[in-house]
């Protein structure tokens, strides 16, 4: 808070209100300067950049392949899939050829890891409604996803698992088998979070109709994920620009056209379901084989630029990397989802009551390091 | 009145406020065993036999802080604030009759001494929330004033439903007239109004409004105003602020057992009357416990809307129709 | 193969058409790079202005080169085409004494992706803004301007997005030197 007093600023007495750094609904050191006239919103004007921690240097100053764990740290929610898009790009860029194992296996992950981003946010986003049993719930299936992944990878949280080339280790014992029955007690979970939360009178008041943003403004700003699909867009980066062994998988992309905070939360919803359905077909499909690629001990991608995009759970995320065929990068560039979703929340919130500003903010599903950077 | 009357009084209040304290230390208990529950872990266990001894602590902690008063803010009103909300609770006390017995005074405008207690806090939260000079603070005065003002008219039309049923506003003679099996209660009066369950609803959303319990917490709303007008409290402060709330709800639910769920009187004809008056005082707490857990918070004009809209419209049919019924029957 | 729609290929060549471009200058001869012997060879041969691309190779469908005045230009054509703004970013080229401008646009229905470059003097790094076509540019080009000290001329908010609002110098550049930080070396 500003220690300024609370003065009339004209014949429409606004006045300043600092929603953050630290607040309760800005998930983390993210500061909203809101010109308030009562409870409506005026103007709004994101102040962000406050844990940055300038990833793209690091990214210049060390070997390709010593960059990994950072990428675990940029979205601390969805490391996988951020990971992924930094070793496809210098796959791309050296043309190494994945096992097929190690591709599946990053898939798995990947979906598994979705599905925990996606937890977090559900239930983060109905503490930001006044909602608190259901972050416990969530929190409840996500300590297994966890836990798999802990015993896989080693860490709970910022994963650096993959490898350019593959993966750092096949898949532990008991893996398979405990996805499978994540999976199968994971359905009617989900379809009991329905029953509690989304048919909820209360919660249906708060959301529908709130917080529109449509497919125009979603393009102007570049925001991509459950944003432009909640548009009634299906563009998903998993069909838009295959990557991986996506495009011999079976599921749907979810869109619903609505444009408000309530399409933008259906279509998280039905994204873990897919997400099961991914896992699923991919625990079947499991190949055996190694699961790391001969792969130069120093890592020489040729000259030029190279895109490699996934879609993170909040949406695009494309690491563009410049090689100058020297071991270290010219430059890493990481386009990060949450950079293009928030950056339209200047323009859609104004206007806006205060509550309903953070039930739209809260759909947005910002997690501010990957921000900052 | 004899010579002991005083005396009495004066013994009766201060166990009121003894039970306001203990019941508001333990309803925290309560609350946070409940939610515990609700979301599938534990809740306290560490301080005493399952974190029994937790409100003590809690207390022993609040009142060992610092009592901070933020620069420019108004120090006599912010300081008045938890004072403010505090007596009132307590006053209302003295009027609720546990029992046939245990009741400090028997007004016979008790219903109406009660509501005028009961709507000091109003005062108190505006006033703390405008002192503190703190922008989530005057947002949260703001909010608190228009939702008690919508929400207090349909609670009236209800309960003058009540009293033209009673025909007394002494709280013992509308307890009294629910004498017997329960079916003798008003929310089964249903010869006189056939809505009557629906007035008892009605009563009981105001009343969760009346005490900024979720999913109506507009002026706490922490998810959008931090802790709206408690922001800047530390300490003992925020300690009162909290003990007034919780003494407000179990002033409200036992207003609903009084008005509604016939008071001491028992369903079966067993036990002493206080026993059955805290048994469904407490089971109506416990609703409101359940009801904050469960339901995210409502949007403020939706609220709004609800009250005016919705509440004081049938509120007023219940009314018309119990007047019609009443003269008819 | 390259997904990109043959019309907008055709139109980028007819608007945007191979001109003398006053890049990439010939590499200063660079003895006291750090990188050693291969500096001296020139980093970028010049590419074409405007090609197709494989997706699968790079991760992008057109590779346009335009000249710095013609990037406002390029961005209208996208825009009337329904692209979607990706990123906008730059990269240092000491060597050559160049900023490159990357600006990518993607779209939506199509799964396009067109990767549209520029580049402009180091001395002198201005260019025009974006935000007027795409406001989602205005946050990419503030970041981009922190970071490389690239001026976007016309741009309705330049100031500090990432990078505190009394930080010194440009991180991104190749040459900046971060200041010692005087609480921890004494």
């Amino acid at each position: 808070m500003e220690l300024h007093p609370v003065q009339s600023t004209g014949p429409q007495e606004t006045f300043v209100l600092n929603l953050g750094p630290q607040h309760p609904a800005t998930h983390g050191v993210l500061r909203v300067k809101l010109t308030m006239d009562g409870e409506f919103i005026k103007d709004a004007v994101i102040v962000a950049g406050y844990v940055h921690r300038e990833h793209e240097k690091m990214g210049e100053n060390r070997p390709w392949d010593q960059f990994l764990p950072n990428t675990g740290r940029i979205d601390y929610l969805s490391a996988m899939m951020y990971t992924h898009a930094y070793v496809g790009a210098i796959e791309r860029a050296c043309g190494i050829e994945v096992p097929p194992r190690a591709e599946y296996v990053r898939v798995i992950t990947s979906e598994l890891n979705r599905i925990s981003s996606h937890l977090v946010w559900w239930g983060a986003y109905l503490l930001d409604l006044g909602g608190m049993t259901p972050l416990l719930y969530a929190f409840d299936d996500r300590e297994k996803i966890l836990d798999l992944l802990e015993a896989l990878t080693g860490a709970r949280l910022t994963y650096c698992y993959y490898r350019v080339g593959g993966l750092a280790e096949d898949l532990n014992e008991g893996f398979v088998e405990g996805t499978r029955d994540f999976v199968k007690e994971f359905r009617p979970r989900l379809k009991m979070f329905r029953r509690l939360v989304s048919e909820n009178i209360i919660f249906r008041k708060r959301v529908e109709g709130i917080g529109i943003i449509d497919a125009e403004m979603c393009r102007k700003y570049g925001a991509t994920g459950p944003m432009i699909r909640g548009a009634g867009i299906p563009y998903d980066v998993r069909r838009a620009e295959p990557y991986s062994v996506y495009p011999e998988l079976d599921f749907e992309i979810p869109v619903d056209p609505a444009a408000d905070s309530m399409s933008r939360y259906k279509v998280r919803m039905e994204e873990m379901e897919q997400s099961l359905r991914i896992i699923e077909q991919c625990l079947d499909r499991l190949p055996d084989g190694p699961v790391m690629a001969k792969v130069p001990r120093v890592l020489k991608p040729p000259e030029g630029d190279f895109c490699y995009a996934t879609e993170a759970a909040r949406g695009r995320f494309e690491v563009r990397i410049v090689s100058t065929g020297k071991p270290i990068a010219h430059r890493v560039r990481l386009r990060t989802p949450c950079f293009g979703n928030l950056s339209l929340f200047e323009e859609a919130a104004r206007g806006m009551m205060l509550a309903d500003g953070i039930a739209m903010m809260g759909s947005l599903d910002l997690v501010i390091p990957d921000i900052d950077r | 009145m004899t010579a002991a009357e005083p005396i009495r009084l004066l013994l009766f209040l201060v166990g009121a406020a003894t039970f306001v304290g203990l019941n508001a230390a333990y309803l925290v208990w309560v609350e946070r065993k409940g939610a515990g529950r609700f979301q599938r872990r534990a809740g306290p266990t560490e301080v005493g036999y399952a974190g029994l001894l937790q409100p003590i602590a809690d207390a022993g902690k609040l009142m060992s802080k610092q009592l901070i008063v933020p620069p420019g803010a108004d120090r006599m009103l912010f300081r008045l604030a938890p004072v403010m909300m505090m007596p009132p609770a307590i006053m209302a006390f003295a009027i609720l009759p546990f029992s046939e017995y245990l009741v400090g005074i028997d007004l016979n405008v008790g219903l109406i001494a009660l509501f005028a207690f009961s709507s000091f806090n109003v005062i108190a939260v505006m006033l703390a929330g405008w002192s503190s000079r703190n922008k989530y603070g005057i947002i949260s005065a703001a909010r608190v004033v228009s939702q008690n003002v919508a929400y207090e008219i349909p609670m009236m039309l209800v309960i003058i439903t009540i009293l033209m049923l009673a025909g007394t506003l002494s709280l013992t003679g509308i307890v009294d007239q629910q004498a017997g099996a329960f079916w003798n209660w008003n929310l089964f009066a249903l010869a006189s109004n056939p809505l009557m369950p629906v007035t008892f609803i009605i009563f009981f959303v105001c009343m969760l409004s009346e005490t900024n319990r979720a999913p109506f917490d507009m002026a706490e709303a922490e998810s959008e105003l931090v802790a709206g007008a408690y922001t800047e409290y530390a300490g003992m402060g925020f300690g009162v602020f909290f003990m007034a709330e919780y003494a407000n709800i179990v002033i409200g639910c036992a207003i609903a057992v009084i008005l509604f769920l016939g008071g001491w009187h028992s369903p079966v004809g067993v036990f002493p009357g206080v026993f059955w008056f805290l048994l469904k005082l407490y089971f109506m707490v416990f609703v409101v416990i359940w009801v904050r857990w469960t339901f995210p918070r409502t949007q403020f004009y939706g609220l709004l809307n609800l009250s005016w809209k919705i509440l004081i419209p049938i509120s007023i049919f219940t009314l018309l129709l119990s007047a019609v019924m009443i003269k008819l029957v | 193969m390259s997904r990109c729609p043959d019309h907008l290929f055709e139109r980028f060549q007819e608007l945007f058409p191979a001109m003398e471009m006053d890049t990439p200058a010939p590499p200063e001869d660079s003895v006291g790079n750090e990188d050693g012997a291969d500096a001296a060879e020139p980093r970028l041969p010049p590419p074409p202005p405007c090609r197709k691309t494989e997706h699968a190779k790079v991760g992008y469908d057109l590779d346009a080169i335009v000249e710095p005045h013609q990037i406002e230009a390029a961005a209208k054509l996208l825009d009337a085409e329904g692209f979607a703004i990706d990123m906008v970013t730059a990269v240092d080229w000491p060597d050559a004494a160049q900023f490159e401008l990357v600006y990518d646009f993607m779209h939506f229905q199509a799964a396009t992706r067109v990767c549209v470059r520029t580049r402009i003097p180091r001395d002198r790094p201005e260019i025009a803004t974006l935000s007027h076509i795409y406001p989602g540019a205005n946050w990419h080009e503030r970041e981009t301007a922190e970071f490389y000290g690239i001026q976007f001329t016309g741009h309705p908010n330049p100031i500090h997005l990432l990078l505190p609002e009394d930080f010194v110098g440009y991180p991104l550049r190749k040459d900046f030197k971060p200041q010692p930080d005087p609480l921890l070396e004494p």
